[in-house]
């Protein structure tokens, strides 16, 4: 029993992780910038796809890892300085608009150039067996890729707590104007924290490629699930970021894990097989509500 | 006299409703995008390797097949078959792969007197209360493949047993069908999300309950997933699996690769089977699409077959529908698996065998037919049909 939990939380430690590393660049566009980027799962899709691409090219899971995370934050530099620029002054409706247009440009992209089946992205051939952890087994690519979300969520921290850049950052999403007038390049800011946003996404698609499948349409389903994060925990904030990622992965992991079982003991087999998954389904729902209907601004407002 | 003359016509006009038609036109909506791709991609090379191997042609006449994705969504699907049958007015349809859009698009499709050869979806509703004269299936009824299993895991003296299946109706089929022969402990159920990639909650919950066979049906891409992910967590030293045909066929060998070795399942139809129309069929679709075929392209080729045997049966007066039914029925065209007939709900009776993945003479890892495990099996809701 001991070994399910521990197992469970390590599966919703990292499935939590990887939804904070693509909250993390949508937090801050959608915070700082005032920008509700849409798109956001696109760059994830296409990162993942560079991955894929460049680690069947040089044979090579880590060189496509880092050339993909390279490759999407140049496409997010691109983007930044050609489309998103122009949408940051214009109201909510035109960038959802202008994003969602992305969505489609990128998806029919994907499949003209990669075509419409899966790409298959294998994890290094060391880390495809399972490792023993004091006498249970869990795989050795999942902890890999928690490894992989700590280090990037303690970077973030010190790189938006303690650095200059960082406090740019956050007095940018909490008052924008007199960050301005305070002398600080918003505009250069902006650019670096799109692109940052962008490395993060394709860093997230490519760790998640060898677990799920690199296909058309991958961004739109955990897009929704980085939104209900960033809601939970709190537009613009970083912090609110991660916290709203392990509560959305712990929730979804120990719902899909336990509910059906907890569901048997309460009602008839029949009753409870189609309650169950269903239920599961909509729990990080049913949270997000609830967390709204308490604390409106969600968990850490960072415009308080 | 005038009488006599519009008589004349009115009998003009009737005879004319039943002659032959110059064309054939076959509407093949597919899943050719998302995680299901592989299954809808394989039926529609089968598909059309039975065209070019008909020269073009169903029945003598020159045929079109018009082919759509539906992104396994049964609303797409839906939309796609309403054009088809309205402004295309196709004469056949085909190629729907999973069973939740075969039952929403079924209604429009009978509604319209098109008959329907599913190359894949059998689901129960169509062969029990429901069927229908206009609906066949030329490939098994959906739980038939889980019930081979069922009886193999029975007959191989496993007793306690974990089941994986998506939470749609083909994954309810699957679990009736296995427990139809399967008579030991289920120690769990598990329902996942279809359409579901990442396993790690489920597989906890199966390391916990330790069974020592598991049976999953996770059809296209999530069986793929689910096998990579069993092994890498090391589940199997201890538990053995066991799946039907469509989650240990060449789709899911060639993604997962030598990790299957090992694993039992269920097919009626193995591209080892000797007969000469199976040989010039794997042969030839290794030719053109340059893989080994899987089931699915079987049935896509035998649903092209099926339709080409029976317009020839009614020598191209597809409009005459109920000789168009007869001729179906009849099913006068050789199968790649061997002989089998329809029952009276058009769904086959047929022998199932069971497969075991092994390397091959070539050292290729593939399927190997390793025996019958039902002989003339019909399905368990042919009773409750009434055809009409």
């Amino acid at each position: 029993m001991i070994q399910l939990v521990l197992e469970q939380a390590l599966n919703g430690l990292q499935f939590g992780l990887m939804l904070f590393l693509l909250a993390a660049g949508l937090t801050l566009v959608f915070g700082i910038m005032d920008c509700i980027n849409l798109a956001h799962g696109s760059l994830y899709m296409v990162g993942a796809y560079f991955v894929a691409a460049a680690a069947q090219a040089a044979d090579s899971f880590w060189i496509g890892l880092g050339a993909g995370v390279a490759g999407a934050a140049v496409l997010g530099l691109l983007l930044e300085l050609s489309l998103f620029r122009q949408l940051y002054k214009r109201d909510h409706l035109s960038q959802v608009l202008a994003t969602f247009a992305l969505i489609l440009i990128a998806n029919e992209a994907v499949r003209w150039i990669w075509g419409p089946a899966a790409l298959m992205l294998n994890p290094p051939e060391a880390l495809s067996g399972p490792v023993e952890i004091g006498g249970f087994f869990y795989p050795a690519y999942r902890l890999v890729i928690i490894a992989f979300g700590l280090a990037v969520a303690g970077l973030l921290y010190l790189l938006v707590a303690k650095s200059r850049v960082g406090m740019w950052v956050r007095a940018g999403a909490s008052n924008r104007e007199m960050t301005e007038a305070l002398g600080i390049n918003v505009q250069g800011l902006f650019t670096a924290v799109f692109v940052f946003g962008a490395a993060l996404c394709a860093l997230a698609g490519g760790l998640l490629g060898p677990l799920l499948a690199v296909q058309v349409g991958m961004g739109e389903s955990v897009l929704i699930l980085a939104f209900v994060v960033i809601i939970i925990g709190g537009i613009g904030s970083i912090r609110g970021a991660l916290v709203g990622s392990l509560i959305v992965g712990t929730v979804d992991t120990l719902g899909r894990a336990l509910l059906p079982t907890l569901l048997r003991a309460l009602l008839p087999a029949d009753a409870a097989a189609t309650l169950g998954p269903a239920l599961a389904s909509i729990l990080i729902y049913l949270l997000m509500a609830g967390i709204l209907f308490f604390k409106p601004q969600g968990l850490f407002p960072a415009r308080a | 006299m005038s009488l006599r003359l519009t008589a004349l016509a009115a009998a003009l006009m009737l005879a004319g409703s039943a002659h032959a038609a110059d064309q054939i036109k076959v509407g093949l909506v597919s899943t050719l995008s998302g995680p299901g791709a592989g299954l809808g991609v394989d039926i529609r090379d089968g598909f059309n390797l039975a065209m070019k191997h008909l020269n073009g042609k169903l029945g003598n006449l020159p045929a079109e097949v018009l082919i759509a994705d539906d992104q396994q969504n049964p609303d797409i699907a839906k939309q796609t078959a309403d054009k088809f049958l309205k402004k295309d007015k196709v004469d056949f349809m085909t190629g729907i792969v999973f069973s939740n859009i075969m039952l929403a698009v079924g209604p429009a499709v009978f509604q319209n007197q098109t008959f329907y050869i599913s190359a894949n979806a059998g689901p129960s509703q169509y062969a029990g209360e429901q069927c229908n004269p206009f609906f066949f299936n030329v490939a098994w009824q959906n739980d038939n493949l889980h019930e081979a299993v069922g009886k193999i895991v029975q007959d191989k003296g496993y007793k306690n047993v974990v089941i994986v299946t998506p939470n749609y109706p083909g994954g309810k089929d699957a679990v009736s069908g296995f427990k139809r022969y399967y008579k030991g402990k289920v120690a769990d159920e598990i329902y996942t999300k279809l359409g579901q990639l990442d396993y790690a909650a489920e597989l906890a919950q199966i390391r916990a309950t330790k069974p020592d066979a598991l049976f999953f049906f996770l059809p296209g891409g999530m069986g793929i997933n689910f096998v990579k992910q069993f092994v890498a967590a090391g589940l199997s030293r201890d538990t053995q699996l066991f799946a039907p045909g469509f989650s240990a066929d060449e789709d899911v060998i060639k993604a997962v690769g030598s990790s299957m070795m090992g694993m039992f399942n269920s097919s009626h139809w193995a591209h080892d089977m000797d007969n000469a129309e199976n040989k010039r069929f794997v042969a030839d679709f290794q030719k053109e699409y340059g893989r080994l075929p899987s089931l699915y392209a079987s049935q896509g080729y035998d649903a092209a077959l099926m339709m080409d045997a029976a317009v020839r049966d009614v020598k191209g007066k597809v409009e005459d529908k109920a000789a168009l039914q007869k001729a179906l029925e009849a099913k006068r065209f050789k199968s790649v698996r061997g002989d089998f007939k329809f029952n009276t709900n058009h769904y086959p009776v047929q022998n199932y065998y069971l497969r075991a993945i092994g390397k091959d003479a070539q050292g290729r890892v593939t399927n190997k037919t390793m025996g019958t495990i039902f002989t003339n099996h019909a399905d368990a809701y042919v009773a409750s049909c009434k055809m009409k």
